[in-house]
């Protein structure tokens, strides 16, 4: 097991050994001189075929912060034969003998294709709805400091399921950690047997009060001319997250970049129960942990699931 | 041999078979047989070591061997005109005889579509000098696939259509469907149905359930396919039309078929050996050769689906043999096409899957592996004598494992590929001629075998 492809890949004891490895990475980013030679002369190339701020951003951090060697590619487009051009650009870039490849892609599956084709150690940062397993790592983590144990914590993720990678690997992580999931949308964007992956379903926020964490997603505009629902005023409505619906105790968590007014109030956005900021923080400790467990250390992801 | 099927013309067979076990069902063949072919066709069939061989014969040592009618597909996609880069006559037939199918009917979806008596006649002429088993050709219901006009269906027909199909695609219209249900009254022909609502299958591009709600990607739900059985059994029923039903893939629609056969509507249908023994849970690993439409679906569906091709609700076996170039399946999976080759695996997997399994006799998949030619209005093949001789000898002791050794079809993208299945098809004749042979036929010293 040399990638990180999906969630799936890995075992509780796997997880909690990477957020071990990013609490002293963390500890690195709080120093003046925030870098540790752990990759010094490697490469790591970052991949993205999709619009990414934070991402994007914060891999590079956590690959400069390790002193690897990095090359960041962006390729936005459209072109309909992506997945040809995909293979013609690993198998280039394999070429440079990168140690890792960071990926973000449009397409379901698209990180696993390229770990079909390179040498190089794969990290999924994103293909299409399927999953973003840093993403979900960054979130335990950033929980886990806060809670100790994600053990019996009841996480709701409200919004959008549908459209989701987000929502996906963070219903399985925080599963794998241990607690207690709802996903809360629409009924036209949570995706049918969603209970499958080990999760309630619910279509209203009544019962929002039982949550120790709210988990929200991010309400994309062109859901609406999809009719996935009616206006973004009435989910606004029904789901927006304000400081009304939550309590004083419930933690609140976004993945960023927040709709303000749409999906979360203003007041909520700002209120000192979001962990918004500490999620983005969290983003490059873990991110350097994962980096490194792939590329230096190994016995985490030995221990798949 | 048989109307409206065409292929080249070789030299006929003349064969000795000793010691077959013939299956055939519709012969009421269950036993040990020698079986004489002359002149390409069944001249004679005798107990184990009766018939002599006559100078000039070949003589094929069956013992342990199954002798079986030649399989009809009748749902293939051979991609010529137009995409020969995937398939064509040569290769298409090539994967048939290697699959035991003595006889296939090809799809118009090609480019251009075969949707006017000039395009069919070329492919007619082609077939004549390329096929290696006899091909029917289907023309399409509406002018480009586009569900807007109707072709020119009597003249198609005088031009050798089996029948009708806008295969790939529904068609949405149903007063465009209506209205070539009645023309069929003039024009004969069966008219095909790909049935599947656009509005509810979207962009899907995989089963809509567990597994695509685990992966992210959007889903076909059942109901895109049953309700446009339904409403064309309904039609067809209104209009005593003749309409067979293409690749059924849920329980649902199994349902909506057996309710309109009762209610008398005229329809027949086919079933996908994918989609009786694969599941939507081989679409977890994300690979391209699992992506067809429709899509592979729950193992409720695939059970529904044995139990009526049993009962005989499902009339047949087709392959939906659908080749596509490697750079094609090659790609992230929403973005591949969809598709899966079938006819060089079908009868191996049938056999393994369901009768190895206790799911289905054998006797009863031969019978659905042969009743696609009574869709289309022709014989099914049978070893009886004086029939042209169809067959073909299978190995059922013999394990191989699918792909190991190339395949006959330009293409890869079996779904089967790299399974261990038993069966392996040993020798064809179509239309009286050796279609097929296997390699270890050839290479096993057959010097006394003049195939």
């Amino acid at each position: 097991m040399n990638h990180l492809i999906s969630i799936d890949d890995l075992s509780r004891p796997g997880i909690e050994w990477i957020l071990d490895r990013a609490e002293s990475f963390a500890e690195v980013a709080g120093r003046e001189i925030k870098k540790v030679p752990a990759l010094r002369g490697r490469t790591v190339v970052n991949l993205f075929y999709e619009a990414s701020t934070r991402t994007s951003s914060s891999f590079e951090l956590a690959a400069k912060r390790l002193s690897a060697d990095v090359v960041s590619i962006r390729s936005v487009g459209s072109s309909v034969d992506k997945g040809e051009s995909l293979k013609d650009t690993v198998e280039t870039l394999s070429a440079y003998d990168p140690a890792a490849i960071v990926i973000r892609s449009p397409d379901v599956g698209a990180a696993q294709l390229v770990a079909s084709w390179t040498a190089a150690a794969v990290i999924n940062a994103g293909d299409g709805k399927h999953e973003h397993p840093t993403q979900a790592l960054l979130d335990v983590f950033t929980l886990r400091r806060k809670l100790g144990s994600l053990d019996g914590a009841r996480i709701w993720i409200v919004g959008d399921v549908l459209h989701s990678r987000v929502a996906r690997s963070n219903i399985l992580a925080f599963n794998r950690m241990g607690a207690d999931v709802t996903v809360c949308g629409p009924p036209t964007l949570l995706p049918r047997e969603i209970e499958s992956l080990g999760c309630a379903a619910t279509a209203t926020l009544e019962r929002l009060h039982e949550a120790d964490v709210v988990y929200v997603l991010r309400m994309q505009q062109e859901r609406m001319r999809e009719s996935f629902v009616p206006s973004l005023r009435e989910y606004a409505i029904r789901y927006q997250i304000d400081t009304a619906r939550l309590r004083a105790e419930q933690i609140l968590m976004h993945p960023g970049p927040v709709n303000r007014g749409v999906e979360l109030s203003a007041e909520a956005i700002d209120s000192p129960q979001a962990l918004i900021g500490e999620q983005v923080k969290a983003g490059v400790a873990v991110r350097m942990a994962v980096l490194y467990e792939l590329l230096v250390g190994a016995p985490a992801l030995a221990m798949a699931a | 041999m048989l109307p409206r099927l065409y292929h080249h013309p070789a030299a006929p067979a003349e064969l000795l078979i000793t010691g077959a076990h013939v299956v055939d069902p519709r012969a009421q063949l269950d036993e040990v047989h020698d079986i004489l072919v002359r002149d390409g066709h069944i001249a004679e069939l005798g107990s184990p070591g009766s018939l002599p061989a006559p100078a000039g014969a070949g003589v094929l040592d069956a013992t342990g061997k199954h002798a079986f009618p030649g399989f009809v597909d009748p749902h293939v996609h051979l991609r010529t005109p137009g995409q020969e880069y995937k398939e064509d006559l040569e290769t298409g037939t090539a994967a048939a005889a290697a699959g035991g199918f003595c006889a296939v009917i090809a799809m118009p979806n090609t480019s251009p579509v075969v949707d006017d008596a000039a395009i069919l006649g070329s492919l007619v002429q082609h077939a004549g000098r390329a096929a290696r088993v006899p091909v029917g050709f289907l023309a399409s219901i509406t002018r480009g696939l586009r569900g807007e006009e109707l072709t020119e269906m009597a003249e198609l027909r005088d031009a050798g259509a089996l029948g009708f199909t806008d295969d790939g695609k529904p068609v949405v219209s149903a007063g465009m469907l209506r209205k070539a249900l009645q023309y069929q009254r003039l024009a004969g022909g069966v008219i095909a149905l790909h049935e599947e609502d656009p509005a509810l299958s979207g962009d899907g591009v995989m089963h809509e359930g567990a597994v695509s709600a685990r992966l992210g990607l959007a889903g076909i739900p059942t109901l895109s396919e049953s309700t446009m059985v339904a409403r064309d059994a309904a039609l067809a029923r209104y209009e005593d039309a003749r309409v067979h039903f293409l690749h059924l893939s849920c329980s649902e629609s199994v349902q909506a078929l057996a309710q309109a056969k009762q209610a008398g509507a005229r329809v027949s249908a086919e079933a996908c050996p994918h989609h009786l023994t694969l599941t939507d849970d081989a679409v977890r690993g994300l690979d391209s050769r699992f992506k067809m439409n429709p899509p592979l679906r729950t193992d409720g569906d695939r059970r529904a689906l044995v139990e009526a091709l049993r009962s005989g609700v499902i009339d047949c076996v087709a392959t939906d043999h659908a080749p596509h170039a490697r750079h094609e399946k090659e790609a992230p999976f929403e973005r591949a096409p969809m598709g899966t080759t079938g006819l060089e695996t079908a009868f191996a997997a049938l056999f393994t899957e369901l009768v190895l399994a206790g799911e289905l006799t054998l006797p009863t998949l031969i019978e659905r592996m042969t009743a696609g030619a009574a869709v289309y209005e022709l014989a099914p093949p049978r070893i009886a004598p004086g029939d042209p001789a169809n067959l073909c000898i299978v190995d059922l002791r013999e394990q191989f494992e699918v792909g190991a050794d190339g395949y006959a079809s330009r293409s890869q993208n079996c779904c089967f590929h790299g399974r261990a299945l038993r069966g392996p098809v040993m020798l064809t004749l179509a239309a009286g001629q050796v279609a097929f042979r296997a390699r270890m036929l050839t290479e096993a010293g057959t010097g006394a075998v003049a195939l």
